[in-house]
């Protein structure tokens, strides 16, 4: 029993219960805490990181403890796994906060923001932790209901409109997930993950197994926005406030899409060659096509928008590499790369593009537009934004020194690996035009034009934004040590190896 | 079988609403069919022919009883359910006062 595990959950959702209460009467109180829990849960969740390794940690929620090996309570899991998303979350949710003190300003009602906020990483938070079924769908709930409503935060004709879209898409997803997990339930009598995969292996029925598994893919596919289900992603992402578009790209769409769906296609479902295949597809589709859409972008968000849509594709499409070697016997090692670089690739996304997201609200905040072609000459006025948005294009577009060279590289010398060449040509072609697309953002920004010549004085972002972004740059450098041996068995090899290994996580949790 | 698969239709009426429909509320009322569908189907998995309800009775203890999981996550569900149909309507109203319509045809300021 790891007494940290259930800190994760309550921590956040207490603070979101006490700014609705208190920030009414106290001033900056909602400020103050939010900003607090955030660094608290950074510091739990690096402790974590640290400690954890490969050893995983659960908690029985209520005491429950199993009955003949059959567990009967609700389990929380943190494995090597887990840490690496709660790191993301609370990372890049300390700095988005940090970041909103200035930015949130011109909005009224700040503290049902900040409380919103607090719900949304309570829910995340919850996602990665639970390890049973049903809790997955009820934190995914509560972490989407708030983003709803931030997403609608600015109250204008956009936001409603974007908020609408991703209701209806994101409700759909939830019942589709919610069918997925009821057939589940009717087959095996149970919703623990584990004891799903226990039960599956004395048998099943093979076309039921087949629904359920569309049914879920769908349904977090839709939370991931993978390419066919991706349409209410670039309206949601960019009439967001900026620091929650930051907190949807860089983290939502990882914590309650792309992480359900690794842990339940490698941990729960036995990894079949047409699921893994499916998987690769849309992978691919959503690597290619979201990088074409993004070209002809001239609103900036619109444009990081697209751009989510690409870089999630790389990471689907790595793990999807990594299921089809291990379904066809092949090289584990070859396998444990793919997955390597679709995890370390994963959290090099959520440090640039959180970033990109953090530079646009910043360049919003000061001209008061988001269309490339009414900016310029923006480099010499404000030069903490010009520099970290330099770092963060050059890390997403796969420049040697920055973290997203190492990613892609690990993941084309995968596909090479496995002789999937067409899959690593594309990836290259990909990351090519993404570095036109962002020199394209960078030129129309920042150079082009010698001064931003407009009636109004532009100077530098407040210091709580320029902190963020540059906290979020170096993590974009420093990230990069990730790649090298000494730092990669701390934080990478345990995620990949309780992945790779299927009957390690069920084991564990089954045998305590 | 033919309860089960009576669910399943009645999820896809509640799609067919949501792509075919042009008013905000009624897409609002068949997002809620589809929620409804899939309750339904969760308490009828738990439902055993005969059963009595799931409390142990020292007399006879090897009565067949009702699954009792299920309801509770449908229970937990439907107040999941509430809060997504309150949002949303809050939603629709704000658009209705912006835009002055329930038409969705009316309502396109993102493209692209």
């Amino acid at each position: 029993m790891n007494p940290l595990i259930p800190l994760f959950v309550i921590i956040p959702l207490a603070g979101a219960f006490l700014i609705m209460i208190l920030g009414r009467f106290i001033r900056n109180f909602d400020k103050f805490l939010a900003s607090l829990i955030l660094l608290i849960l950074t510091v739990f969740s690096i402790y974590s990181l640290v400690t954890t390794g490969e050893n995983p940690s659960l908690y029985k929620v209520g005491g429950w403890e199993p009955v003949n090996r059959v567990p009967i309570g609700i389990y929380m899991v943190m494995d090597g796994f887990t840490v690496i998303v709660l790191c993301i979350i609370n990372i890049v949710g300390f700095l988005s906060v940090f970041y909103s003190i200035s930015y949130i300003k011109r909005y009224t009602s700040e503290n049902l923001f900040y409380a919103l906020f607090c719900l949304m990483v309570g829910g995340m938070n919850g996602v990665v932790l639970s390890g049973d079924l049903f809790n997955i769908f009820v934190f995914l709930e509560i972490s989407v209901i708030s983003s709803y409503a931030l997403v609608a935060f600015g109250v204008e004709k956009n936001e409603l409109e974007a908020s609408f879209k991703y209701q209806i898409l994101g409700g759909l997803a939830s019942f589709l997930i919610l069918f997925g997990i009821a057939l589940i339930y009717w087959n095996t009598k149970t919703l623990n993950i584990a004891d799903v995969r226990e039960v599956f292996k004395t048998g099943y029925d093979r076309s039921f197994y087949l629904f359920a598994e569309l049914l879920i893919l769908s349904g977090f596919g839709l939370k991931a926005a993978i390419i066919p289900f991706h349409a209410w992603l670039p309206d949601a992402h960019s009439s967001a406030p900026s620091p929650i578009s930051a907190m949807l790209s860089g983290v939502l769409i990882k914590a309650v899409g792309i992480y359900v769906i690794i842990r339940l296609f490698f941990n729960m479902f036995e990894i079949s060659e047409s699921m893994s295949v499916l998987i690769t597809t849309l992978g691919t589709l959503s690597m290619v096509i979201g990088v074409f859409l993004a070209i002809g972008q001239w609103d900036i968000k619109r444009l990081l928008a697209y751009h989510s849509i690409s870089q999630m594709g790389y990471v689907v499409l790595s793990i999807g590499m990594g299921m089809i070697i291990i379904s066809r016997g092949g090289r584990s090692d070859v396998a444990a790369l793919a997955v390597a670089g679709g995890l370390f690739h994963l959290v090099n996304h959520a440090a640039f593009k959180g970033l990109l997201f953090l530079n646009a609200g910043a360049i919003e905040y000061t001209i008061g537009t988001r269309d490339l072609k009414e900016m310029g000459g923006l480099a010499k006025s404000m030069p903490a934004t010009s520099a970290t948005s330099f770092i963060a294009s050059m890390s997403i577009s796969g420049i040697p020194p920055f973290n997203g060279f190492f990613s892609k590289l690990i993941i084309i010398i995968a596909a090479i690996m496995a002789k999937f060449y067409l899959l690593a040509v594309l990836a290259v072609i990909v990351s090519i035009i993404t570095l036109a697309s962002f020199l394209k953002f960078q030129r129309y920004a920042f150079y082009d034009k010698p001064e931003y010549n407009h009636d109004r004085k532009i100077k530098e972002v407040p210091f709580p934004m320029i902190f963020s972004m540059i906290v979020m740059s170096l993590l974009c450098i420093l990230l990069s040590l990730l790649a090298f041996p000494g730092v990669r068995d701390v934080v990478l090899t345990p995620a990949i190896n309780i992945l790779t290994d299927p009957a390690k996580y069920s084991t564990f949790i089954i045998g305590i | 079988m033919i309860v089960y698969l009576l669910c399943f239709i009645l999820f896809l009426v509640g799609l067919y609403g949501v792509i075919t429909r042009r008013n905000l509320i009624k897409i609002a009322i068949s997002m809620t069919f589809m929620e409804f569908s899939t309750f339904l189907l969760f308490a009828l998995i738990g439902y055993v022919d005969g059963g009595v309800a799931p409390i142990v009775d020292p007399a006879d203890p090897v009565q067949p009883y009702v699954d009792p999981l299920p309801q509770a996550l449908v229970l937990t569900a439907i107040v999941i359910g509430l809060a997504t149909t309150a949002m949303m309507m809050a939603i629709i109203i704000r658009l209705y006062r912006k835009y002055g319509t329930f038409d969705i045809r009316e309502i396109k300021s993102l493209r692209g």
